[in-house]
């Protein structure tokens, strides 16, 4: 096979734009369509300080090479979950992948901060592991990002990522969560920063070949928590879906923004109805419906019924 | 060929030539969901392999 723009052997076939590419082709691809997303969403400017949530998986890092080549500010975070091997390997990567390019890392420890790893302050609260996860990460994601200044934070979430979640969501019906399915969430008050996915134009084949190709060394391992996640399912569904009918997925997703950008105009914005229902938590101050917010709650309850002291 | 794959790591052997395509078939596996590498150097489905070559098959479907 050949690349369709210089015709040079070609490495990855991509269906859904019947084009194939070769390696450099594949990286200027990958590169124009994450700049697409950037500017046609209104991400973020060179002038911005973007703060890349990493996890040492093909995404994060692609994502963080690609806006580095790009010419944009952008920095990592960490969050190191504590889960045995994949979390020391995982974090290795990170590190290894941020020196050698002289990026700036941030890393928060559970274990220091919160006093134990993920599974075990699951088990505490009797949640759910990812549902808890879910809740710590996005905590500390935005309130690091406001912290260190930065305006923006950029996660590695990309097409298949959110063409499963909406799958998910309705299959179930789940209405209120469609609101925030966007790539880009706006800052809608003090305490939020604003948060945008560039990578969802992207395939995760896609992303996966510009890391081989880029030699990126990610972790290919999974995260030992996430067997038998039903994402994967959904993805897996989409997948059989788009391998009949290229360009599937896309058109299920992109439809739906086109379609909520459309109802949009109409309706209040997110941040109209933020800025009704958010207040700072009494505790950490963090932006929150509820009195007290849901990472507060949480490590207060683990604090109870802890057997072991558990820091806030 | 070796050809190793992951989730969980494992090794098979499979005789060349024989196309990307086919191997993908044969081990019942959707071209959307990996990427085939020989070497360090990506293949597309119509690439033949040869039975002296080493292949790995990545996955690309990341649950979280
Ligand atoms: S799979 Fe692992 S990283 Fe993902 S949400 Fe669950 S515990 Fe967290
Ligand atoms: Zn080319
Ligand atoms: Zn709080």
């Amino acid at each position: 096979m050949r690349c369709r723009k210089c015709k040079d052997r070609a490495v990855l076939e991509i269906p859904r734009h019947h084009t194939a590419f070769c390696k450099p082709c594949l990286s200027d691809f990958i590169c124009a369509q994450a700049e697409r997303a950037v500017t046609e969403e209104k991400m973020f400017t060179k002038t911005d300080r973007v703060l890349v949530a990493v996890s040492g998986g093909k995404d994060s890092l692609s994502l963080l090479d690609i806006l580095r080549r790009l010419g944009y500010q952008a920095d990592a975070f960490y969050v190191d979950l504590g889960i045995g091997a994949y979390s020391r390997q995982s974090k290795t990567r990170v590190e290894q992948f941020t020196s050698a390019r002289g990026i700036p890392l941030h890393v928060h420890e559970l274990k220091e901060d919160e006093g134990a790893g993920i599974n075990e302050l699951a088990d505490l609260v009797h949640r759910p592991t990812c549902s808890v996860c879910g809740t710590l990460k996005r905590y500390h994601f935005n309130r690091t990002a406001v912290e260190l200044g930065y305006q923006v934070l950029a996660t590695g979430h990309n097409l298949d990522d959110e063409a499963s979640r909406l799958l998910g969501n309705v299959l179930h019906w789940q209405t209120e969560y469609l609101d925030k399915q966007g790539p880009t969430l706006p800052a809608s008050m003090d305490g939020f920063a604003k948060k945008v996915k560039p990578l969802f134009r992207l395939a995760e084949r896609e992303i996966a070949a510009y890391a081989i190709v880029n030699k990126i060394d990610y972790i290919v391992e999974e995260c030992p928590n996430s067997k038998g996640a039903k994402m994967l399912l959904y993805k897996d569904i989409l997948n059989r879906l788009e391998s009949e009918s290229p360009g599937t997925k896309q058109a299920f997703y992109w439809g739906f923004l086109a379609k909520q950008e459309a109802e949009a105009k109409t309706r209040p914005s997110m941040a109209e109805n933020d800025r009704a229902v958010l207040h700072p938590c009494i505790t950490c101050g963090q932006p929150t419906t509820a009195e007290t917010c849901s990472y507060c709650k949480l490590m207060a309850r683990a604090k109870k019924d802890g057997p072991s002291p558990v820091a806030s | 060929m070796k050809v190793l794959l992951n989730h969980p790591v494992r090794e098979v052997d499979v005789k060349g030539p024989r196309r990307v395509k086919d191997l993908l078939k044969e081990l019942n596996l959707l071209s959307e969901t990996v990427l085939v590498v020989r070497g360090d150097e990506l293949v597309t489905e119509d690439d033949m392999l040869r039975d002296d070559d080493r292949i790995e098959i990545r996955p690309v479907m990341s649950g979280g």
